[in-house]
């Protein structure tokens, strides 16, 4: 470290001094993050080798056994059982970040398209859901759902479900709550991109192209990529991790990697196993943020 | 009022150095206490960081700064008899106006009625007294700058520095602010070292400038010396149009393209350049009697004030009063008068 | 402004419809007498003063109270103190994307992975001290967990907004250490620490799966109330504390808002 004396915005002060209060300011960040997300993330690691004890305490003792479960191979031969729902937490995931990017689209082209005093009004409608707690937002399907209200009376009159009964829990009442729930995660940067779409390059794909669509994928795509880029991941990790919107709309039968990670922390106690299914979405987690850090924008969340 | 108006500033073998980037390379310069001096040049050549040197929000590599007599290389911004005004303006936005003038003079813990006292003087010297009690935010460029002003004066600084103060403003603004911060600083008498890279600034608002490329200062004088007798081509052209001609050197003067032309001050090399200010070609009705050129006329540019003619050979530039009316494809006679023609270094 | 077609108008109005559907209708439930089903049987505030004889709600509510307000005070500080280092040291190029990784992995780690971990942690801490007993103070580490980011982040984008030309002028106007520290950067950090603030506690309340799986049984939550409630069946009562839950978000939300766009203008 060297000693001599530098002006650092105007005050005199030593390379060495600067690190040294520049790391005090850091200390109790980093130390917490360290110890309470880096060295969590590490043993997590580690324990997904463990064995699970006959009292679902933890044994060190290293083994394979639950990375084994999870691809399928047991006692009883291999089943896909675990893999199936890995890929259909991947299945869900797309399907719902898909429509949700479709639904984002008109809305906030809608927003932009606004006056400037309530475009801002129509911004923190958008806000509020992204904030508001899940179990709340995912519940509250349950009244629209009701066997009362007409969607479900529709549903019965086309016999897709008994008289009497609401319309959940079942995959359509899953896909509902998760677009609800994860619209919002899509709406806002994408927005922030369109807010500052050039619109002098669409009108001229506008005048050399006849079809909306080219207009839309030669001039509006590009542009408002790096926005969809952050919408997509901020709404396709978590929508593949939830256990909240499927336990509550889809019932027992219908198990995502989220409640199937809650299984092993909850009733079932098999920590390793929890640890080993966590790893597994993680590694889905980091191959779909490669796509995002292609895109290399700052995640602006606020 | 202040003591140290009559201390020179002494810039000495000034190197700055950002990693393996040299910003500037060896500077030595005397401001004298009292003068406009300018800093001109370019983005990138230095000229910011040399300013920051001389406020103490940089250290130079080597080298040092003195102030009078006293060494204060090593001073912070916090130390120094030094006020800037910076190109943002970097006016406090949570504070009044008024707050704002008053912060160096508070943060020095002046007594109050002397506070109050001067920042109503700085309020009144650049006409600011009617929106004391705003906030930044609701001034308009031209006020934000003289804001900015009387927050560095009221501190009574032995010297101000202007880092391109009037950058941020439109351009028909520009005109009077120079003009204004010329007669500012004549009434006051503080030195003032401005940075720009605009020549029409420096050369109406200058004493002296120092103009600057590549780290180091290419050329210092009057306004009227450095446009007038520019010591090489960067200087030439970055303080006007400028027509070059290459020359070879003759007895009594130099041979080009377009002939023999005599000099008043004979160059140094046997090779290079000699140049000619549009302005100064002057325009003969027959052969003159030295430096005479016949030329025919490819261009005529319309420039309010005056004509632009662009004439071959030699794709010369001649400026001309706005009476004469010429057409492209006219013949005429040239004289590019001897003293007038300037032979240019490296 | 430009005017947008007829189509996308009325899909965007439909898509803030279907947003605002489900909490509308939780809403009109909450006024609604009938005590079970879904049929308007008549206009109440029954629920909303029942909701103040429920020891367990009153609870809960207390608990949601005191993990948001000391893991939001926690978290602050620390946040404010990292952004602070993050943004006015000279960091170089390795440090900096560190930095920025640290603060970008609460962001994007799913919940649930976060919260497994944490178990685990809190598991093997266990055995060194009972404070680490499922519960409240388990809770409260996980949210200051997740909270410190988005706090550094907030204050982080408020001093990048301040830039540094405000701290040089100040230095150059004779500024010391301390009053450049009290009368411009904190005044001018200001705005960015209670939004910052502010997103927290939201976040904090939030938040379900981490409280879901760090809680013990002294330590029921609002959402945690909820999520159970609703499991055995929903009632009017569920339904007024959930308007009223979402209420308090709304003020949050557009409070933060108002304070972070405030001066960017």
């Amino acid at each position: 470290m060297e000693k001599k004396r530098i002006l650092w915005r105007g005050e005199l002060t030593t390379q060495r001094s600067l690190s040294i209060r520049g790391l005090f300011c850091l200390s109790s960040g980093i130390s917490w993050l360290m110890f309470f997300l880096m060295l969590p993330g590490l043993l997590f690691v580690a324990v997904s080798f463990a064995t699970r004890g006959d009292h679902g305490e933890l044994v060190w003792q290293f083994s394979l056994e639950s990375y084994e479960r999870l691809m399928g191979f047991s006692l009883f031969g291999w089943t896909p059982d675990y893999l199936l729902i890995l890929w259909r937490s991947v299945e869900v995931a797309f399907i719902t970040t898909l429509i949700a990017v479709l639904l984002s689209y008109p809305l906030s082209f809608f927003i932009a398209s606004r006056p400037a005093k309530s475009r801002y009004m129509w911004l923190t409608l958008v806000i509020v859901p992204f904030w508001t707690n899940m179990v709340i937002r995912t519940y509250a399907w349950f009244y629209l759902l009701s066997p009362d209200l007409p969607l479900a009376k529709l549903a019965c009159a086309l016999g897709f479900i008994p008289e009497g009964t609401p319309l959940y829990p079942n995959v359509f009442a899953v896909y509902l709550g998760m677009v609800t729930v994860f619209l919002p995660f899509v709406v806002l940067p994408l927005y922030s991109s369109v807010e500052r779409l050039d619109w002098s390059l669409v009108e001229a794909a506008q005048d050399l192209y006849s079809s909306r669509m080219r207009v839309f994928m030669q001039a509006i795509l590009p542009q408002t990529a790096p926005g969809l880029a952050v919408g997509i991941i901020l709404t396709f990790v978590p929508a593949m991790a939830t256990f909240v919107v499927p336990d509550l709309l889809g019932g027992a039968k219908y198990m995502l990697v989220g409640n199937l990670i809650q299984q092993q922390f909850g009733a079932s106690r098999d920590w390793p196993f929890g640890a080993a299914v966590s790893l597994g979405l993680m590694i889905l987690t980091m191959i779909s943020l490669q796509i995002y850090s292609r895109k290399g924008k700052e995640i602006e969340i606020v | 009022m202040n003591t140290n108006k009559e201390k020179n500033l002494t810039i000495q073998n000034v190197v700055k150095t950002f990693g393996k980037v040299e910003v500037l390379k060896t500077v030595n310069q005397v401001v004298k206490a009292g003068e406009f001096f300018t800093l001109l040049g370019p983005s990138g050549c230095g000229k910011t960081t040399l300013l920051r040197i001389i406020a103490g929000l940089e250290i130079p590599t080597t080298g040092s700064i003195i102030l009078g007599t006293d060494d204060i290389t090593s001073l912070p911004a916090t130390k120094r008899h030094v006020n800037m005004v910076f190109q943002s303006y970097a006016l406090f936005p949570h504070l009044t106006i008024y707050e704002n003038i008053a912060f160096g003079l508070r943060s020095r813990k002046i007594n109050a009625d002397e506070i109050k006292r001067r920042v109503a003087e700085g309020l009144e010297m650049l006409r600011l007294e009617s929106l004391q009690d705003r906030m930044p935010d609701q001034l308009s460029g031209g006020q934000k700058q003289r804001v900015s002003l009387a927050r560095a004066l009221v501190n009574e600084p032995d010297i101000l520095l202007l880092d391109e103060p009037m950058s941020a403003l439109d351009a028909k603004l520009r005109s009077q602010v120079q003009e204004d911060l010329r007669r500012l600083q004549r009434k006051l008498g503080t030195t003032f070292i401005m940075v720009t890279h605009d020549q029409d600034e420096a050369l109406v608002c200058s004493d002296r400038i120092a103009v600057m490329n590549g780290g180091v200062i290419v050329q210092c004088g009057t306004p009227e010396e450095v446009y007038d007798y520019p010591c090489n081509k960067f200087v030439a052209e970055f303080l006007g149009a400028a027509n070059m001609l290459k020359a070879k050197r003759v007895e009594g003067g130099v041979e080009t393209e377009l002939g023999f032309f005599c000099l008043e001050k004979m160059p140094e090399w046997s090779e290079g350049l000699v140049t000619i200010r549009p302005e100064w070609i002057k325009i003969r009705e027959s052969r003159p009697e030295r430096n005479g050129v016949l030329a025919t006329v490819d261009d005529v540019v319309y420039r309010g004030t005056n004509f632009d003619l662009f004439l071959s050979p030699g794709n010369l530039r001649v400026r001309t009063s706005a009476n004469k009316n010429f057409r492209v494809g006219d013949t005429i006679w040239l004289e590019l008068t001897a003293g007038d023609l300037v032979a240019l270094g490296d | 402004m430009r005017k947008t077609h007829p189509v996308v108008k009325g899909l965007a109005l439909l898509t803030v419809w279907f947003l605002y559907l489900p909490l509308l209708g939780v809403a009109v439930c909450s006024f609604n007498t009938a005590k079970d089903g879904w049929v308007w049987k008549g206009f109440t505030f029954d629920w909303y003063v029942k909701l103040f004889d429920n020891d367990w709600i009153l609870n809960a509510a207390w608990n949601t109270l005191v993990l948001g307000l000391v893991s939001t005070v926690i978290a602050t500080v620390i946040g404010t103190v990292l952004a602070v280092g993050i943004n006015r040291f000279p960091w170089g190029r390795k440090t900096n994307s560190f930095l920025n990784t640290m603060l970008n992995i609460p962001v994007v780690i799913p919940d649930i992975v976060m919260a497994g971990s944490l178990v685990v942690v809190f598991g093997i801490l266990r055995e060194v001290s009972s404070i680490f007993d499922m519960g409240m103070v388990d809770m409260i580490i996980g949210h200051v967990t997740f909270q410190i980011a988005f706090v550094a982040l907030v204050v982080r984008s408020r001093l990048t907004l301040i830039g540094q030309d405000v701290e040089e002028a100040a230095r150059d106007l004779f500024a010391s250490n301390w009053y450049l520290m009290r009368k411009v950067m904190l005044p001018l950090m200001m705005p960015g620490i209670v939004a910052g603030a502010m997103l927290a506690f939201t976040l904090s309340l939030d938040d379900f799966v981490i409280s879901f799986f760090l809680s013990g049984p002294d330590s029921q939550t609002l959402p945690l109330y909820i999520y159970a409630s609703v499991r055995r069946g929903v009632t009017p009562q569920i339904h007024a504390l959930s308007t009223l839950v979402v209420l308090v978000t709304v003020v949050l939300v557009v409070g933060a808002q108002f304070l972070s766009k405030k001066e960017e203008a």
